[in-house]
């Protein structure tokens, strides 16, 4: 009997100690705290730090360079086959006689690029919708929010397709802009209904009743609330704008130029030969999916730890 | 106390819906408060009591101007120092709001932004409305949680508003309307979320404060005892009307108006003969009669007359008492 009271009261007095203890902790940190518990959020996580880390020292990772054809290569290329792995050349030859592996760990840098710049501004433009939208209330959320309606009833490949070919020419920008545009409506939407959410909710009345400027409710109190939902879909976004910068070069809209490296790019040239060496193919293939899985479980787990619900 | 009152509000009205265009299936315009008057002096307490809808909250929204625009109807007045609050433009209001009038909410947990630490919370209000720097404005609400009670204060500033207890939280509230020393502070059922101890502290907090900073209260509450301990002057409100109002310890001894006798006897008490059934008010609010041509309180009042739900009982003024009644409870000393 003792000793259980004993450990009982050892146990509250733990409890107490990490309970109710030292500094503030903002809900963002409690999450942070609750992702590195996921094991999901882990190997999200784990997967996109190894594509950063690539990204990031492919010029020092990199045996050769992406452009170079090399003669020991080319030899061996015929209609119907191509070199396949041999010393130095890891992973074989591409359709043009270049080290597949260097182009595949250069081509990193590409994708990461492209993603984030497209994410990044579409989620600058979008959260600028949403907060007016939200904030305001009235015809401006109508007219902000039709546009957006207009934006969201095309299949995204397809709107991402038709503002790219809008480009007099095809290149990184076109194609960065148009995966971006795509995700605006997207951020918007739920941002506003976030911030409406948050409107009519008790602090914003204390915050009105306190004489706190409008603009100051809106960004530093309405905001922050809402903010959750959006920083999850950001980091889906991430992995389906890969995927769209992708599709892009693969449909012929991205930079068309062959010397460069980029995943989407290299899928394309490799269908011609898929019956010679299929893993040209297979490479960028996979690369591009497991990025995406990696952003996805990412998101996914976000979402979870930011949820209060599944909050324990 | 000064002979001019701080704030004078005359027949206030406020009304829901029904002003827009009339559209078929429109419901007719809600009256909320109906032709509500009442003084506060500084440095007095001055209590709305009244159960669940019968406009207390409503008053102190308008008050505030913090009633939506839209669909929402104000009329009368609410002279604050000369200036008429209901008339004034929103960036003046915005301006007197925090500094010349504190409000203070029910529930502390929903009222604080539970993603901004507490300190940012006070310390905004600071900047705003006496152009702090950011150095002063730590130090000022560091001092402004000390004075409300709060332990340790430094590092409750850090802290967010879902770590500190219920208690803790409605006294953060308090410093926070308190911040700009307002000269009116209207809380609005301050200690109806809270624990009934932690109530008791809340209470002797604002009688307190009302004492130390000499600023003005209006006490929304349901809650009869809450008056007995702090309010100078008692407003009963009965369907958006003052019914009866009086000072405290006279409308304690003597409640004239039907409904305020009623309230008083559903309270338990501790020298009530034992076994004695408690005495509820039967029917509730929805019953309600308009206000034009009877007593709102006629279908539930245990001494209505027949006039009661023909003519609208007049407001008389009598010996600082203001009663609204065909048959009042007569004068007699409660056993």
């Amino acid at each position: 009997m003792n000793v259980l009271m004993q450990r009982r009261r050892e146990r509250l007095d733990r409890l107490a100690e990490t309970g109710g203890a030292g500094e503030g902790k903002s809900l963002l940190a409690e999450a942070v705290t609750r992702l590195r518990r996921n094991p999901v959020a882990m190997v999200g996580a784990g997967i996109i730090a190894v594509f950063l880390l690539v990204a990031v020292f492919a010029p020092l990772l990199a045996p050769h360079s992406a452009e170079e054809s090399f003669d020991a290569l080319r030899a061996g290329l015929r209609p119907d086959s191509i070199p396949g792995p041999q010393p130095g050349f890891p992973l074989g030859s591409d359709q043009n006689g270049r080290d597949e592996l260097s182009r595949m760990i250069l081509a990193s840098q590409q994708t990461l690029l492209v993603g984030v710049l497209a994410t990044v501004i579409g989620l600058v433009a979008g959260m600028a919708i949403g907060i007016l939208a939200g904030a305001f209330g009235g015809w401006v959320d109508n007219a902000l929010m039709r546009l957006t309606d207009v934006l969201l009833s095309f299949p995204s490949l397809l709107l991402a397709i038709s503002i790219a070919a809008l480009a007099a020419r095809a290149s990184q920008t076109t194609v960065i802009i148009a995966v971006a545009i795509v995700s605006v409506p997207v951020f918007a939407r739920l941002l506003r209904g976030a911030m409406l959410a948050q409107r009519s909710s008790d602090y914003v009345l204390a915050a009105t009743a306190l004489g706190i400027q409008r603009r100051h409710i809106v960004l530093r109190h309405m905001l922050p609330n809402a903010i959750g939902p959006v920083i999850v879909q950001a980091t889906m976004v991430l992995a389906s704008s890969i995927l769209d910068a992708a599709a892009l070069s693969f449909l012929g809209l991205g930079d068309a130029d062959p010397g460069r490296a980029e995943w989407g790019l290299m899928l394309a040239n490799a269908q011609t030969y898929l019956d010679v060496r299929p893993e040209l193919a297979f490479y960028p293939a996979v690369a591009i999916i497991l990025v995406a899985l990696g952003f996805t479980l990412l998101g996914e787990a976000l979402r979870e730890a930011l949820d209060p619900k599944s909050r324990r | 106390m000064t002979d001019q009152p701080l704030l004078e509000v005359r027949d206030l009205r406020v009304t829901f819906g029904g002003t827009g265009r009339r559209r078929r299936g429109d419901s007719p315009p809600t009256v909320a408060v109906d032709g509500v008057s009442f003084d506060v002096s500084p440095g007095q307490v001055v209590g709305l009591v009244g159960e669940s809808g019968c406009g207390k909250s409503v008053t102190s929204l308008a008050i505030m101007g913090l009633l939506p625009k839209r669909g929402v109807r104000v009329t009368g007045s609410a002279m604050f120092e000369g200036t008429d609050l209901l008339g004034l433009s929103d960036a003046a209001m915005r301006d007197r709001r925090g500094r010349d009038l504190g409000m203070v909410f029910q529930d502390p947990l929903s009222a604080l932004n539970p993603v901004v630490p507490i300190g940012v919370q006070v310390t905004e209000v600071l900047r705003r409305h006496r152009s702090m720097n950011a150095a002063a404005a730590k130090t000022e609400a560091t001092e402004l949680l000390r004075r409300v009670g709060i332990p340790d204060p430094g590092r409750r500033l850090a802290e967010y508003p879902h770590q500190l207890s219920g208690g803790m939280r409605q006294r953060a509230l308090i410093a926070i309307a308190l911040a700009c020393r307002p000269r009116l502070l209207i809380a609005d059922e301050p200690t109806t979320a809270l624990d009934v101890t932690i109530q008791a502290q809340i209470l002797a907090l604002l009688a307190e404060l009302v004492v130390d900073t000499g600023t003005a209260l209006i006490m929304i509450t349901h809650d009869l005892g809450v008056v007995a301990g702090l309010c100078d002057e008692v407003n009963v409100l009965y369907g958006g009307r003052v019914v009866e109002r009086a000072r405290r310890h006279e409308l304690f001894a003597t409640p004239r108006h039907p409904y305020t006798h009623g309230l008083l006897g559903s309270i338990p008490r501790l020298d009530a003969p034992s076994g004695e059934r408690l005495a509820a008010i039967k029917g509730s609010v929805a019953d309600n009669l308009a206000w034009d041509s009877a007593c709102a309180f006629a279908p539930r009042c245990p001494r209505s007359l027949a006039e009661c739900t023909e003519h609208t009982p007049p407001t008389e003024e009598v010996l600082q008492r203001l009663l609204s009644c065909h048959n009042p409870v007569p004068v007699q000393v409660r056993s």
